[in-house]
């Protein structure tokens, strides 16, 4: 496990072809020794090298797969235990619970939020990732008729929740074309199991009563050939989820102790019968290392803020999140409303947006492309001054939709007034906003309000 | 089959800050482990939970908020009281709203009044917040530390630009500061070093590492939590070794998000949207390292000491 970079350099062409974008061969392997390159950049590699490589490139936490086209998604992947020791790659996938017990329309409002509650934020999509469909009934027919109709209405994975192998084998047949997750093998049942996910070759799930007994089933287990695993140790109280969770993380990174080399699953809907407290215990798992959360139901509610918290969690720490270019209208502004300007940093833009909301003064916002920068940090890399905000402004076209030109710079960029009202002309007037963003309602109730 | 579990060896501790007088107050940090890893060290300070109220009738709060608060608000005594004696708040921190410059403006004299009034009303904690404004704080804050000799109450934000006006009336009045940088490790660990060159001693020193809510840079005072706790406890960094006071209830409440009506843009009922907002910021705090949780709505509250509970079982 982990070669050097200068080990991986001996398994290369060594003719500095730069074809892989990179300079030379050495630098390649640089990369590929720290996780920043793929090996299948390098067109001339040898399928020696090629296997050797991906033996020691394999990620501690296996990545797998799971669901099929626009619905597909991995898990695991990982390799660190705290976020800002690199990044978290693969977020909690989050899966709604349907049962066969269900009424009809108790579980086609579930499909139907499954696939509407959906959120767009800093240009991605938020949505919920797979249906997990359990047979409570213990019956093949009530499973596979179900399984059908999730497969038919939701686009997303699927995991399917049955103790007995002749029901899940049932539900597998009907949709292993979508990549389903089998849950799960368990001490009693792995044989049956271990031989449905080879038949379809779909991910297996493995359940267990404590972490050693779940260390002897994923041994089994990969013994028989099954290699795409997500792990449950089997706990149902949220200090024991916790616990496992952090033991199999360190396990898997630390130690590489393979039977733990998987990403989990965890069952907040199982815990408790609290929609707020299972919220707060997928919560948690978001935070602390879950692959999968099954949750009993998405509501606006508890989706919305879970899928924030994944996407804040799972943010690269070294790669600013970025707003897109433009002009915004917040608060329906029209031809004698003011223009904001600022970064297009996220949370600057976030912030500045709800305080002109909370304003309820109607105004325009221009954001510029600081590259993800602050205002102050953009403005000291030459990337929001007068001239680059200036162009912004005039290409934009706003200029043509006011009957008062008022552009409002923030506190920090004071100094580029000058060189904005050069850039922009005198039909604009230029005026230094407030430094800090709590204080913009004020500002503009005083300057703007009517 | 024998597990390799990894078992770290920590090399320091949180100190234990007394935070009040009196029967309420109470013992926070102390912690000797990473937040809740309880199979490795000691945790004999649960989280402490508290409810912000204000010294003016709130403006533009989430309806949910006034609807669970009710007419309580246009006093702030009777707002405190309420905090405690039904909600069950473990401390209240009052921010003086109403002496922000670039509004109301009040006085002195009047924060005073009111930090009295909400003191001889309640018997738990209270931490006195200014509005972050460097002259205008010092103003008000250095009133309040005399006024409430010796109460052991929390004063934040001491930011590194008042921090030798409000420090000095800190250790004068006996009272806590609570260190308040902006979402950045060194600058947090800087101002503490100030603070002790002023004299003020390492029994009161809370950090306010400046929380972001969720969807708002959240991430950001994540990793500053979780890597302060780590050069406290893994790396000896003796001037990190406070507990954490995280005032996430007003950054939570503030957001668009919190307030728009029921199931506008797909986001559920309005009223557990906000609650769960508040409760998973506060989740994923609590996952950081985060001691004092400043709250506002006592559901949220409620929920967020539930569950530390529930972590740190026996």
């Amino acid at each position: 496990m982990g070669l050097t970079g200068i080990q991986i350099f001996q398994m290369l062409p060594k003719t500095n072809c730069k074809e892989c974008g990179i300079p030379t061969c050495l630098a390649f392997a640089m990369n590929l020794a720290a996780g920043k390159a793929e090996l299948s950049a390098c067109p001339y590699v040898s399928e020696e090298a090629k296997q050797k490589l991906a033996v020691s490139s394999a990620p501690p936490i296996r990545a797998v797969a799971l669901g099929t086209g626009d619905g597909a998604f991995k898990i695991g992947g990982e390799t660190v235990l705290f976020r800002h020791e690199k990044t978290f790659f693969n977020p909690t996938g989050l899966a709604i619970l349907v049962s066969d017990d269900e009424a009809d329309d108790a579980v086609d409002g579930k499909l139907k939020r499954f696939t509407e509650l959906s959120y767009e934020r800093v240009g991605l999509i938020l949505k919920g990732d797979a249906v997990a469909v359990r047979s409570v009934s213990g019956d093949q027919a009530k499973f596979s008729a179900l399984v059908t109709k999730v497969k038919e209405q939701t686009q997303g994975g699927i995991i399917l929740i049955a103790d007995s192998a002749e029901v899940m084998a049932e539900g597998v047949k009907v949709c292993a074309d979508r990549k389903p997750l089998v849950y799960a093998a368990t001490a009693d049942n792995a044989d049956a199991m271990i031989a449905i996910a080879k038949e379809h070759k779909v991910p297996l799930a493995v359940k267990a009563t404590d972490l050693e007994s779940l260390a002897v089933l994923t041994e089994k287990i990969t013994a028989a050939g099954v290699e795409d695993l997500v792990i449950d140790s089997g706990a149902r109280d949220i200090k024991t989820v916790l616990h496992d969770q952090i033991h199999i993380r360190e396990a898997a990174i630390q130690k590489k102790f393979k039977p733990f080399g998987f990403p989990t699953i965890v069952m907040p809907f199982e815990m408790t019968d609290d929609f707020m407290m299972e919220t707060l215990y997928a919560s948690m798992s978001i935070a602390k290392y879950a692959g999968l959360a099954v949750l009993s139901d998405f509501q606006g509610q508890n989706l919305f803020n879970l899928l924030l918290e994944r996407l804040n969690i799972y943010t690269d720490p070294q790669r600013p999140m970025k707003t897109e270019q433009k002009i915004y209208e917040i608060n329906n502004p029209g031809p004698d409303s003011p223009v904001m300007t600022t970064s297009n940093f996220s949370l600057t833009y976030f912030i500045v947006s709800g305080e002109i909301e909370n304003s309820r003064v109607p105004c325009y916002l221009a954001i510029l492309d600081t590259e993800g920068l602050s205002v102050l940090t953009a403005w000291a890399a030459g990337k929001f001054v007068g001239d680059v905000l200036g162009e912004f402004i005039n290409k934009s076209g706003i200029k043509e939709k006011l009957n008062k030109h008022n552009l409002v710079i923030p506190g920090y960029a004071a100094i580029i007034q000058g060189d904005l009202e050069e850039e922009v002309g005198s039909d604009w007037k230029v005026h230094v906003g407030p430094r800090e963003a709590s204080n913009i309602p004020a500002y503009l109730k005083d300057n703007f309000g009517s | 089959m024998g597990i390799d579990i990894p078992k770290r060896s920590y090399s320091g501790a949180i100190r234990t800050i007394t935070v009040g007088k009196g029967e309420k107050s109470f013992a926070v940090g102390g912690e000797t482990a990473y937040p809740f890893y309880t199979f490795e060290g000691e945790f004999p300070n649960a989280p402490r939970f508290g409810l912000n109220i204000l010294d003016i009738e709130p403006e533009g709060w989430a309806e949910s908020l006034l609807e669970v608060y009710g007419d309580v608000v246009k006093d702030p005594a009777a707002w405190a009281k309420k905090c405690v004696d039904d909600f069950g708040a473990d401390i209240i921190q009052i921010s003086l709203q109403g002496t922000d410059p670039n509004d109301k403006n009040l006085s002195a004299e009047h924060a005073v009044e009111v930090v009295k009034a909400v003191a001889a009303a309640i018997d738990v904690p209270l931490s006195v917040w200014g509005t972050a404004n460097i002259e205008k704080d010092t103003e008000v804050l250095r009133a309040v530390a005399e006024a409430m000799d010796g109460k052991r109450l929390c004063i934040g934000p001491v930011q590194e630009a008042n921090h030798r006006q409000i420090g000095a009336a800190a250790l004068a009045y006996k009272h806590i500061a609570v260190a308040s940088s902006p979402i950045d490790i060194n600058l947090a660990k800087q101002l503490n070093v100030l603070l002790g060159n002023l004299g003020v001693t390492d029994e009161n020193i809370l950090i306010d590492p400046t929380v972001g809510g969720l969807g708002y840079g959240l991430e950001y005072s994540y990793s500053v939590m979780e890597r302060a706790r780590m050069a406290a406890l893994s790396q000896q960094d003796d001037r990190l070794q406070f507990p954490l006071y995280c005032n996430l209830g007003v950054e939570v409440w503030k957001t668009k998000e919190s307030k728009l009506p029921d199931h506008e843009n797909n986001l559920g009922e309005a009223k557990p949207r906000g609650i769960l907002m508040e409760a998973v910021t506060a989740t994923s705090l609590l996952a950081a390292g985060g001691d004092i949780m400043i709250m506002r709505h006592p559901e949220a509250m409620k929920l967020a000491k539930q569950l530390s509970k529930e972590m740190l079982a026996s």
